[in-house]
């Protein structure tokens, strides 16, 4: 399977709220993102979209009327530079309010957002735009000045780059200023109208190394997710998103973009990512839900911990009693208000106001999940991909059941397919989510979506109470704690011309198949020279090599494997094959650590 | 105003008193998630610590991709 997979955590102690009590737009109404944000725009005018902080200064502050009002200039420059309905732009930037005034003009001309990772390499970067064909490039300054100076810029072919965030008299590489272009626009533009089933954005879920997977996602597939989503998870206008994850996932797309939006809520970004700035922003911005990786999550676990450990024996005593009462009375369901009269410091250390946590990226302990929703932070598990839109299953509440992925989202079908004896098997879905295809490749889209149905390669099994629980993966890729994807096809080209025979990178778990989600590692099995030995200055290589990776796509060892692997008629490793064959002989054991 | 050499050699201190390791063991070309076993959060913090000693702002931007103590320093280094 060549879907990108990552677990999302969502948080809905089922809000008391409706959301049509609320005024939430009746997205099934709407035919595109562009359409349901215009309508946003207006309806809600006065109300406050977009926080933007820097390092604790709060530095920028817009309502719903001036979010459109710049959108609407930056769609007016882009139409009158030639951007024709259904041209794709591309966006380059960390999480700011530049991000989705940018993706809302794109919409509004009726363009395709391509959004890319910021933390790629430049020479990726510009693999990828090439790949996508974007006609505009919004990116920050310091992230084109970076992409300027890598080899592959000859192959840049887009009409405009408009960037932001560039100091007074930097040299803009042939690029205009984003506000520049938009303050010249002059008129309305004009809105236009796409369908459900035109593309609304590609989303790269690997491929930067190798085979590009663009995934191409129709205006139905979000507008659906977003239906699905806040039926069970409302926003309203006075909710603080807290987005920290990247807004080029799928997930802070979704929940720190779409979601609100749609709903009259507010987005808080923070222009830098330390723990610090992070928990200071809870109770400066009164923060009612947040999107955050497991890394982060434990993160925040530890310290609390540390804290709780801290307390004199008295209060540590008395702060036990009460945690084990609140465990007691939310056992059915989360009371956040009863748990924030039991627990007052630990909430108030979170703003007070904090409804919920999401966590996403990658998978979470349940251990983790349990000791949040003791201290009556609910935190859900759920479980989605970028192919199939951001969640496939989420945990209702009812009761907290940390050790699955929930259930289905409605409107989201589930089978598992060829289970075993044990009921684990491929987990398989069916929805009006699941993307279109991926960009210009048909066979790769024909091996992921059969008959219908998205192959997601992991592995999984549903329980009695039609809850889902995952037993590891199929497909060679590992996720990190991180919430990173990391695909051992994508980070070959680091290894090219290592003297061996040849090799290949394996995520160990799809060498020696282990039922876990966690601790995943990579690691490059080496076919040496006859009579070659893995001596020092070959592992100083490697290691070297290795180093040039960031460090979370590094691989953990290397295996020696003595026999040719085996190819495909135009040379191609038969990855599968010789995984079986070196699953089969050696053990992990033979990993050698680097 | 320091030297590089002066900074890496600030930059080696911090690190090993802020993740107890002995001073000795750290070599400016180390890889600092590696010889320090941390994650990427706790590099985060040593980020902090640095800026606190150094009396400099460093954007996440200028410290995306850097995983050793030298190239560190020389960031830092810049804005001195």
């Amino acid at each position: 399977m060549q879907a990108e997979a990552f677990l999302v955590s969502f948080p809905i102690y089922i809000a008391e709220e409706k959301a049509g009590q609320r005024g939430m737009l009746e997205l099934k109404e709407y035919e595109s993102l562009g359409a349901a944000l215009r309508e946003a725009v207006e309806r809600w005018a006065g109300e406050v979209c977009l926080i933007e902080d820097d390092r604790g200064r709060e530095k920028l502050r817009l309502t719903y009327k001036e979010f459109g009002e710049t959108g609407r200039r930056l769609a007016r420059g882009l139409e009158d530079s030639g951007f024709a309905a259904g041209d794709r732009a591309a966006i380059i930037m960390t999480n700011q309010s530049k991000w989705l005034i940018s993706a809302y003009a794109i919409f509004y001309a009726g363009g395709v957002v391509v959004p890319l990772d910021y933390k790629l390499t430049p020479g990726e970067q510009l693999a990828l735009l090439a790949h996508s064909k974007a006609r505009v490039l919004v990116v920050e300054w310091h992230l084109w000045r970076a992409m300027t100076q890598a080899e592959n810029l000859s192959g840049l072919d887009v009409n405009t780059v408009l960037v932001t965030d560039a100091p007074a008299n930097a040299d803009l590489y042939g690029a205009r200023r984003w506000v520049e272009f938009a303050a010249a626009a002059k008129g309305e533009p004009e809105f236009r109208a796409r369908r459900r089933a035109d593309a609304a954005c590609i989303i790269y879920s690997s491929g930067t190394g190798g085979r590009p997977k663009g995934c191409v996602m129709t205006h139905e597939n979000y507008l659906e997710q977003c239906v699905a989503l806040t039926s069970l998870y409302p926003f309203w206008p006075g909710v603080r998103y807290l987005s920290i994850l990247p807004t080029n996932h799928a997930i802070d797309f979704m929940v720190g973009f779409i979601g609100p939006f749609t709903c009259g809520a507010a987005v808080v970004h923070l222009r830098t990512l330390r723990p610090e700035f992070v928990r200071e922003a809870f109770p400066k911005y009164k923060i009612t839900y947040m999107t955050l990786v497991p890394l982060v999550l434990k993160n925040l676990q530890k310290g609390l911990q540390e804290r709780f450990d801290e307390l004199p024996a008295g209060k540590r005593m008395a702060f036990h009693a009460l945690r084990a009462l609140n465990k007691l009375l939310t056992r059915r369901r989360p009371n956040v208000a009863l748990s924030r009269r039991l627990l007052p410091q630990v909430h108030a250390a979170f703003g007070g106001e904090l409804r919920a946590l999401f966590v996403g990226g990658a998978f979470t302990e349940p251990a983790t999940l349990q000791f949040f929703y003791d201290l009556g932070i609910p935190v859900a598990n759920a479980y989605g991909l970028t192919e199939a839109g951001t969640a496939v299953s989420l945990n209702d509440f009812k009761p907290f059941r940390p050790d699955t992925v929930g259930r289905p989202l409605p409107g989201m079908e589930v089978r598992i397919v060829k289970p075993g004896p044990d009921g684990i098997g491929e987990v398989a879905v069916r929805s009006k989510t699941v993307m279109s295809h991926y960009l210009d490749d048909p066979e790769l889209t024909a091996e992921t979506i059969v008959d219908g149905w998205l192959m997601t390669g992991d592995l999984g099994r549903m329980d009695r109470s039609g809850h889902l629980q995952l037993f590891g993966r199929k497909k060679n890729m590992i996720v990190t704690e991180e919430g990173k994807n990391i695909y051992p096809e994508d980070i070959e080209t680091v290894f090219e011309g290592l003297p061996v025979k040849e090799f290949c990178v394996f995520a160990a778990n799809y060498l020696w198949p282990k039922r876990t989600m966690t601790g995943e590692q990579l690691v490059i099995v080496l076919h040496t020279e006859a009579g070659q030995a893995v001596r020092e200055p070959l592992r100083a290589e490697l290691a070297e090599r290795n180093r040039r990776l960031l460090n979370y796509k590094r691989i953990h060892g290397y295996v020696v494997w003595e026999e040719d692997f085996p190819r495909t008629a135009s040379l191609k490793i038969k990855r599968a094959v010789l995984a079986e064959q070196i699953g089969r002989r050696l053990g992990r054991e033979a990993v050698v650590a680097l | 105003m320091r030297s590089l050499d002066q900074t890496i050699d600030e930059v080696l201190n911090l690190a090993a008193v802020h993740f107890k390791v002995a001073r000795v063991e750290l070599r400016p070309g180390d890889d600092f998630f590696k010889k320090l076993g941390i994650d990427s959060l706790q590099a985060l913090e040593l980020l902090t610590r640095l800026e606190q000693h150094f009396r400099v702002e460093l954007p996440d931007y200028e410290v995306q991709g850097v995983s050793d103590f030298k190239t560190l320093a020389e960031r830092i280094q810049a804005r001195l």
